[in-house]
């Protein structure tokens, strides 16, 4: 298992792409550090960066590198290997190479500027998504034989996740705003694995607002040890949720 | 010769004023016998030990001085101090446990209808109320250290109460651990100055029907609900720290139906809002910094003719908030780190006006839980074409000459 991950890990890093990736992120976050002496600034880049390009990249990235490993992954499975470890392999290899990038990328810089709890929890919580949507990635490149298609699901869950889930929680809010929703909206939330992040990292951000005004949800859920907890393991389950279904497709799938 | 001496004795003994001495180790070991004996003008000297003496009643014009700070304790049944003359001196006592009753309100030491009391460099702690002020005029309260321990409004009094008084001096008191730190109500002409005020229970300085006054330098932290003025013309507040006000209800600075009045140069750091204002009319707001609050301001659709001039406005999560469509107060030149326009004439003034009240905070001040959206792509995006375009939200609502780089406060 070891051996496919390393050939998988060094077949990633010849692909430039995610060099150009860590390049990318890194560009980003030193030049929005380096902008001003505060460092709100970057952090705020950063917090986009983890909403918006994290996701978008490893999702697409994921897709279309398992698409194009097609025959890898049929020359290996004709080998005397448990189709469980290809595929778990082929995942710790994709993950980590994403995971190693945004590290590097955004990673050090904030560790650099932000070396606080906000710092700190945006570095987690980038990781984690980025291994939430590898395995997506994994779900929707199982779904489909067809690449094209296969990647169109990727796109749409990415643009589902980052940009229309929030328009339906929004409407949602104001539709029923006569009605005690808050506790409800805290657990749609956990829908959505970028809510979950970002509501993680805004607590750290707009501790002011985020703790004082709208108190009650806030502080008795996210607030607490416990609650930041749960919201971990939600995140984690994003991860071994998808990942897991598609493990279960693999493995009776008929190549 | 002798009707000489005797002549000059009696002139020495008028003008010398006698000081009594009351210890473990003295003569006189009880405070309220020295009371007793003394007469106007004399000083009380009480050395230091424990005095359970109940009720002490200073009803001459006396200077009560505490020598390595002597401790009055109340025994959590009497008042511990009550002055009833003018023109008392109470220095170096450490006073603690004084009763408590809601009738009464029992304090660590109370003025009653006097003038002219000094009351400095004394430790109170564990009291109901701390120094109460019932009815006086110029009186000076000192340099003192004030301690409870109230875990509810109910049970606990104010820090420094002050009521129906004029020209008081509140300065260098450290409170912390009351219901209000310092209490005002209907005292005019007075200042506070230099005081802090920290974790009370409600407010670090409540301040009602208090006309003409100033609070100048004082700090205000991470007390229940901050500092709250009200029904009041003509205050003064100069240079304060508001600092770590956080909750559902507590402000920097809540303002209530209050008019004429200045806030200048103070900073309002990390409070859930920085000022919160409600029904007041012609204040100047200028030279403050607003920094790392949840909301910069909050200006209800009640204020009007205000002027908010020369603020720093860094890193709130909202600058400003009203929760009306009216606007008829004025922003000029403020800086507001938030501020994307550009300055081609380099005059250090935007060129684009500024409209500091954002779609979002407009939103989650109709349905507060929206904030669980806040900095999600979508609302940035909504957000942006607002600011472009103001629809929701008032287009009045703008800084005409937003500076381009802070001030220097």
């Amino acid at each position: 298992m070891n051996r496919i991950i390393r050939i998988i890990f060094l077949d990633i890093l010849k692909n430039k792409i995610v060099l150009a990736y860590t390049i990318i992120l890194g560009i980003l976050s030193w030049s929005s550090f380096g902008l001003e002496d505060n460092s709100a600034k970057g952090l705020l880049t950063i917090l986009n960066i983890i909403l918006f390009t994290v996701p978008l990249v490893s999702i697409l990235f994921a897709t279309i590198y398992l698409y194009n490993s097609s025959e890898f992954i049929e020359l290996l499975l004709s080998q005397p290997i448990k189709r469980k470890k290809i595929w778990l392999s082929l995942f710790l290899g994709l993950s980590l190479s994403m995971v190693l990038a945004f590290f590097i990328g955004a990673g050090i810089p904030l560790l650099v500027y932000a070396p606080d709890s906000v710092g700190i929890m945006m570095l987690v919580v980038g990781c984690l998504i980025s291994l939430v949507f590898v395995a997506l990635a994994f779900l929707s490149s199982i779904l489909t034989r067809d690449k094209s298609k296969g990647i169109g699901i990727a796109i749409m869950s990415w643009l589902y996740f980052a940009l229309l889930f929030d328009g339906i929680v929004l409407f949602l809010l104001f539709q029923f705003s006569d009605y005690p929703i808050e506790k409800a909206m805290v657990a749609v939330t956990a829908l959505s694995p970028i809510d979950l992040a970002r509501i993680q990292i805004l607590l750290q951000l707009d501790a002011s607002a985020m703790m004082g005004y709208t108190g009650a949800i806030f502080k008795d859920f996210f607030g607490t040890s416990l609650g930041l907890l749960i919201s971990f393991l939600l995140l984690c389950l994003w991860v071994v949720v998808p990942f897991f279904i598609s493990l279960i497709k693999f493995k009776n799938k008929d190549l | 010769m002798k009707i000489v001496l005797y002549i000059c004795l009696l002139f020495s003994s008028l003008l010398h004023a006698n000081v009594i001495e009351v210890g473990p180790n003295k003569p006189i070991k009880s405070i309220k016998k020295a009371i007793a004996l003394a007469k106007a003008g004399d000083t009380v000297m009480v050395h230091k030990g424990l005095y359970k003496e109940g009720n002490i009643i200073i009803n001459k014009r006396i200077v009560f001085l505490g020598k390595n700070v002597p401790v009055l304790d109340g025994q959590k049944k009497y008042e511990v101090l009550s002055i009833k003359a003018d023109s008392v001196v109470v220095s170096g006592f450490k006073v603690i446990k004084s009763g408590y009753a809601t009738l009464e309100d029992p304090c660590g030491i109370k003025v009653y209808n006097r003038n002219y009391v000094v009351i400095q460099n004394n430790v109170l702690d564990d009291n109901f109320f701390g120094i109460y002020i019932q009815n006086g005029s110029h009186c000076i309260i000192k340099n003192n250290r004030l301690t409870a321990y109230g875990k509810e409004e109910q049970s606990i009094g104010n820090g420094i109460h002050c009521w129906k008084s004029d020209s008081l001096q509140i300065i260098g008191n450290t409170i912390s651990g009351h219901r209000d730190g310092i209490y005002f109500e209907f005292v005019t002409n007075s200042v506070i100055w230099r005081n802090i005020s920290t974790r009370n229970v409600r407010y670090g300085l409540h301040f009602m029907f208090s006309n003409d006054d100033a609070y100048i330098s004082n700090i205000f932290k991470n007390n229940g609900a901050g500092v709250a003025v009200m029904f009041t013309k003509n205050v003064k507040m100069f240079n304060n720290f508001f600092e770590e006000n956080w909750g559902d209800a507590a402000y920097g600075l809540f303002l209530k139906e209050i008019s004429d009045s200045y806030i200048i140069g103070n900073k309002f750091s990390k409070n859930t809002s920085g000022i919160h204002m409600e029904g007041t009319n012609r204040i100047q707001v200028e030279k403050n910094v607003f920094e790392a609050n949840g909301w910069g301001m909050k200006i209800l659709a009640s204020c009007s003719d205000n002027i908010i001039k020369n603020n720093n406005f860094l890193g709130n999560t909202f600058d400003i908030s009203t929760n009306g469509s009216l606007v008829l107060n004025t922003f000029n030149n403020n800086y507001w780190d938030k501020y994307e326009g550009y300055d081609l004439d380099k005059n250090g003034v935007g060129d684009v006006p500024f409209h500091p009240l954002s779609l979002f905070a407009v939103l989650t001040e109709r349905n507060p839980s929206a904030m669980l959206l806040f900095r999600s792509f979508m609302i940035t995006l909504l957000d942006k074409s607002e600011r472009i375009l103001p629809s929701i939200t008032p287009d009045n609502f703008v800084d005409n000459s937003p500076l381009m780089h802070s001030l220097p406060l």
